[in-house]
């Protein structure tokens, strides 16, 4: 990009000035309609909600289910399911598909294209024909449905994700840092501890904070191997037959607002270490 | 013994993966196609024998569902490239220094629930919602006017929802095009239509067709879009699935349909890794 920046007559490539305009215009009404659902979600979260069901229309605001935001012991504690299981998949997830990056990234090795296509079908496969196949083993092997087979099956599709974004992470990496710490006598695992350990780690956050919202959103996985146990999605799909109470849109307000305040300190800290390299 | 180290290496540190992929991802996979070629019931339990009628059975009782399937598939993964590729095609071309903060905007919807969002459609479209409420009271729309329970919304909610999923491959490949070419085929005085057509829509292919397996093969197994915008109409063969495994608990069923929806999947990624290879296969999925 900055090498072609300085040519000149980067103008001749310039389409046409009316056509860049009508792409930009395209782009931002794409992406208010990105957002529309977004701003429907907090708008109506503030909204009066007679019967304790989110009205279709605007009635009035109110911060009431601000003020009882966990007045709902179900929700809350299905919220709060979901919080542990997508905090702890993120971590397993992360910690089997670093050294998998590593592998990919670094080595060519007899099964690397096998490797490579399971890993692009784990997260190609229909989530119905995971969630199917995952209760059928579990109904196989008796293990009685609850929080450990929902963490397993979201490790399970997570694994594929976490490696994709360290993989784009080390490739990334100068190879020369750690043949000079190899030649400056450090062994392999202390050369990935002090030296690509570091430098991976943004990726290895991002990873993570990846995982966590795939796993904190996951419905159609976990509708499968849930038993009686209920997740955040679980019960608000639930709740979508007989009316949404609007706690409902309060927490996952608070979800978004977490998760967008997470990706932002990442992408900050890990440009202010690229800046430092 | 250093050398043998290194050799070993990467097999070591994909062994971890590779066993979890196996245990959770691969083996039940295989066994589910074996419990679609099974007989009995859940009672009497089940016989492995080697007949495909459940494959024959499940596509001649849900043949509605599969075609409607396809159908909604096909029309939500066009329409979203339709709407995707000049997004992606402007950010990564025209968005400057801004580029990652465009594509941050693109991503926000993850940040919500996918329940959430399909239901805040829901809301959307209501019939009696904040938008066509008013316009009937007014008499642009006629009284009966509806788009919610119709194949339009379930559509539209797939499409919403693959909106992110497609720039994200598309943007990837796109921004990877050597702008020395475009601006060659400028200085041999090419249109910038010419430039486009010849030029950077080869060159976005395997994006294009990435997206394309991964959004096709998410939209046709989807059941939550259909179950919250659709209607009786809008069966799809993800509530075919859902279905048979906790409303008629018909497990060989499910499996069979299931299957086919995996072997359909497979058939894809060999098509695509034959035409495109599949070095960069895995950039285009997250």
């Amino acid at each position: 990009m900055s090498a072609t920046a300085t040519l000149p007559a980067a103008k001749a490539y310039a389409p046409s000035k009316l056509g860049e305009r009508l792409l930009s215009g395209f782009t931002w009404a794409m992406i208010a309609y990105n957002m529309l659902p977004i701003a429907i979600m907090v708008v109506f979260s503030f909204n009066i909600a007679p019967n304790g069901h989110v009205a279709l229309k605007w009635l009035g605001f109110t911060l009431d289910s601000y003020k009882h935001a966990f007045a709902i012991q179900d929700l809350t504690g299905a919220l709060v399911n979901s919080l542990e299981v997508a905090a702890g998949s993120a971590l397993i997830s992360v910690i089997l598909g670093t050294p998998l990056a590593l592998a990919l990234a670094r080595y060519k090795f007899w099964g690397k294209t096998l490797t490579d296509i399971v890993i692009f079908a784990d997260i190609a496969a229909p989530a119905v024909v995971v969630g199917a196949s995952l209760l059928a083993l579990f109904l196989t092997l008796n293990l009685p449905r609850g929080l450990l087979t929902i963490f397993i099956s979201h490790v399970a599709f997570n694994v594929a994700f976490a490696v994709v974004v360290i993989r784009a992470r080390v490739s990334g990496l100068d190879r020369s840092l750690d043949r000079a710490a190899a030649d400056l006598g450090a062994t392999p695992w202390v050369a990935f501890w002090t030296v690509v350990f570091p430098l991976i780690l943004p990726g290895i956050v991002g990873a993570w904070l990846l995982c966590f919202m795939l796993s904190i959103d996951d419905l159609i996985i976990t509708t499968f191997v849930a038993g009686q146990t209920l997740t955040f999605p679980l019960w608000v799909y639930g709740a979508t037959k007989i009316g949404t109470p609007p706690q409902v849109f309060v927490l996952s307000t608070f979800v978004f607002i977490g998760g967008v305040l997470l990706a932002l300190a990442n992408a900050a800290a890990s440009r202010g270490k690229k800046e430092a390299t | 013994m250093r050398r043998l180290r290194g050799k070993l290496a990467p097999y070591l540190l994909s062994l971890p993966s590779w066993v979890y992929l196996l245990m959770f991802f691969l083996i039940p996979l295989g066994s589910m196609l074996g419990m679609a070629l099974a007989t009995g019931d859940p009672l009497d339990g089940y016989t492995m024998s080697d007949n495909f009628q459940e494959f024959v059975d499940a596509f001649t009782n849900y043949q509605d569902s599969f075609y409607r399937s396809f159908w909604f598939g096909t029309a939500s993964t066009v329409v979203t490239l339709l709407l995707a590729y000049p997004v992606a095609y402007w950010i990564a071309f025209h968005a400057g220094r801004y580029k990652s903060s465009f594509l941050f905007l693109i991503m926000l919807p993850f940040f919500v629930s996918f329940v959430i969002r399909v239901e805040a459609w829901q809301f959307i479209l209501a019939d009696q919602g904040f938008i066509f409420g008013p316009l009937k009271s007014i008499g642009l729309l006629p009284q009966n006017f509806h788009v919610l329970s119709t194949q339009w919304a379930v559509i539209g909610g797939l499409v919403y929802n693959s909106f992110a999923y497609y720039v994200l491959p598309l943007y990837v490949v796109l921004e990877k095009i050597d702008r020395r070419l475009v601006r060659a085929a400028n200085d041999l005085y090419a249109t910038p239509a010419t430039a486009f057509i010849k030029i950077i829509l080869p060159l976005s292919a395997p994006g294009v067709f990435a997206g394309f397996l991964l959004v096709f093969v998410t939209n046709v197994g989807d059941f939550v879009n259909a179950d919250i915008l659709g209607g009786p109409g809008t069966y799809m063969i993800g509530n075919v699935i859902q279905d048979a495994f906790f409303v008629n608990q018909d497990y060989p069923m499910a499996a069979a349909l299931s299957s086919m929806l995996m072997l359909m999947l497979m058939l894809a990624i060999l098509l695509y890794s034959k035409a495109f290879g599949t070095d960069a296969i895995q950039e285009y999925a997250a």
